[in-house]
């Protein structure tokens, strides 16, 4: 029987020739990586008792959350960060100065790649599913696991694809697609989630990374795209010499397909408290007033969404009563983004630039809304108190509607902007 | 592994920002326990006490890494049944040494205050009160295991990783 892609990735890394649904295997894993959260909250320290890690060459820790360190607790974990890189001889480790979102890192900084396995101590590691991957996330009890041995175990999901056709309209990117997604099949609990069709080639890697780290979203186990000449040009300019794509077999089993016509989209905006089935055109939600709108997170903190950003806000400004809030999702991007001129374009336009980190998107470290405050986000989560109080109201977008709400200081069609109707 | 309880019942969507939220990230253990929940139902973690049991719609736990079923356990429920659960989530319940199994239809079976029975190796809830009982999925041997060890910290010890 033909195997779908997390299917073969899973296959290989447990010593298998193939595996199906349902199966319980143990694999090893290529990398398992976490990020300062894992040391940062008091009560989750089984990592002080590890002894010894068999292959600490596999394992990498990175800061993301909380650098530089909100509260002393925060500033704590990073000791105890950089203790337990240093008793352990981790070698991978990466600390304030380079930092970035660890999903960022993982694919900039070549650690994703086609076809490996990767832990991750973050829900959103399925991101690197972008890159060919089998990439998901585990709690800090799984990771000192993985961590000491380097393996774990697993439960074959089955698999639901999606096959993308034709090319977004402007105006819309990868986030489009996933809210439309969400808000028209709901969750993927229990499901693996692939992506296959023509559509693919006209989807940057930004796109699909922002995809597949919302498929965190939506429950699912992986979320995997295949590897095509786009991706081995991106893999190439960073420096990969050998490229192992993974694709699926012809005759791979699906749980579900589903075709999506990326020609019809349309800017989509998830409403307040969850996700799934609970997005809608942004056309439905025009003029709803704001306080703050983000653009950051590993869903959209990259070059090309800075790039966007400045487009729209280039020689306007910022609403009154309005805080815009952008995180480049790395150091690199940062500096990119100096070099092109987008943060002066942005600060200009009255945007807060800040340094790179999970920022506002986990409510830990800044950005955080009052009771009553309406936040539009580029962000992954809209939970009921995510950035605060819990009577604030997160609603979750793309760059490009981000930027033309924050300039309109409303809910505010991209397209509008865009076309020059404004 | 068998549970009997008195059960409290929450429904979908009940995600890690609830379960855990993000005050009480930087908060003491104990804080966290108490702040368990304080979103959408505020005071319930007074109300808890040793033994009982949890019980839950669709999609529980998710989102984040950030451990829920550590709270959940630490607040002394013996563990919970859910219609469907995330993925992390219900490896962080086993990881945790958080009995917890996905029943279909179990947050439509029990009034709040009811006893229920679970058998995890059979995966089944019974309400005492009602004798309704659902089939759901069976723990595998390897979870079990981490169980009874207490947890995935109890198994590294067996296996000589750690000193606990």
């Amino acid at each position: 029987m033909g195997m779908t892609m997390s299917e073969k990735i899973l296959a290989v890394h447990a010593g298998l020739s193939s595996v199906k649904p349902g199966d319980t295997i143990t694999c090893k894993v290529d990398w398992t990586v976490c990020h300062d959260m894992f040391f940062n909250v008091d009560g989750q320290d089984m990592y002080k008792g590890v002894t010894h890690l068999d292959h600490p060459e596999r394992c990498l820790i990175l800061l993301d959350h909380s650098v530089p360190a909100a509260t002393s607790r925060d500033a704590l974990g990073g000791v105890y960060a950089r203790d337990f890189v240093k008793k352990h001889g981790i070698t991978n480790f990466i600390d304030v100065g380079d930092h970035a979102v660890i999903h960022q890192a993982l694919a900039e900084r070549g650690y994703a790649a086609p076809g490996r396995l990767i832990a991750g101590g973050d829900s959103h590691t399925c991101a690197a599913g972008a890159l060919n991957a089998a990439a998901r996330g585990f709690g800090p009890a799984d990771i000192t696991y993985l961590f000491c041995t380097g393996e774990t175990w697993y439960q074959v999901a089955p698999t639901i694809l999606y096959r993308l056709h034709g090319k977004l309209p402007a105006g819309c990117s990868g986030k489009d697609v996933f809210l439309y997604i969400a808000g028209t099949y709901g969750d993927a609990t229990g499901h693996s989630v692939e992506f296959g069709g023509d559509g693919i080639a006209n989807l940057t890697i930004p796109q699909r990374q922002s995809i597949a780290t919302m498929c965190a979203e939506i429950n699912a186990e992986f979320a995997i795209f295949p590897c095509d000449a786009a991706l081995e040009e991106y893999l190439r300019a960073r420096g990969d010499e050998n490229i192992n794509p993974i694709a699926p077999d012809p005759d791979a089993q699906y749980a579900e397909i589903r075709d999506i016509d990326l020609d019809k989209l349309v800017p989509y905006v998830a409403k307040p408290h969850f996700i799934p089935m609970n997005c809608v055109p942004v056309t439905d939600l025009q003029g709803l007033p704001l306080n703050q709108v983000v653009v950051g997170s590993c869903s959209n903190g990259r070059i090309e969404d800075l790039r966007v950003v400045a487009d729209i806000v280039k020689g306007k400004h910022v609403a009154p009563g309005v805080r815009f809030i952008v995180t480049p999702a790395s150091q690199r991007i940062y500096l990119q983004a100096v070099k092109e001129g987008l943060v002066e374009t942005l600060v200009e336009a009255g945007c807060v630039v800040t340094n790179a980190t999970c920022g506002c998107c986990y409510g830990g470290h800044m950005g955080l809304l009052g009771p009553g405050e309406r936040c539009l986000s580029t962000t992954t989560r809209n939970f009921k108190g995510r950035l605060g109080s819990p009577e604030s109201e997160v609603l979750l977008c793309a760059p490009a509607t981000a930027a033309a709400s924050a300039i309109k200081g409303v809910i505010t069609d991209p397209r509008e902007i865009i076309n020059g109707r404004i | 592994m068998k549970l009997e309880g008195r059960v409290w019942i929450f429904g979908d969507e009940i995600n890690t920002d609830l379960i855990f939220p993000h005050n009480a990230l930087r908060a003491e253990p104990e804080e966290q326990c108490r702040l368990c929940m304080s979103d959408n139902r505020p005071g319930w973690s007074s109300l808890v006490e040793k033994g009982d049991i949890l019980i839950a719609g669709s999609n529980f736990g998710t989102g984040s890494s950030r451990p829920g079923a550590l709270i959940l356990r630490r607040l002394g429920l013996a563990g919970m049944v859910a219609d469907s659960y995330n993925g992390l989530f219900y490896r962080n319940c086993i990881s945790y040494g958080f009995p917890a199994i996905g029943v279909k239809g179990v947050s439509k079976m029990f009034e709040e205050g009811d006893i229920a029975v679970i058998d995890l190796g059979e995966g089944t809830i019974t309400n005492k009160r009602t004798g309704e009982t659902r089939y759901g999925n069976k723990l595998s041997k390897e979870m079990i295991d981490i169980l009874e060890a207490g947890g995935i910290d109890g198994v590294l010890a067996a296996k000589g990783y750690m000193n606990k």
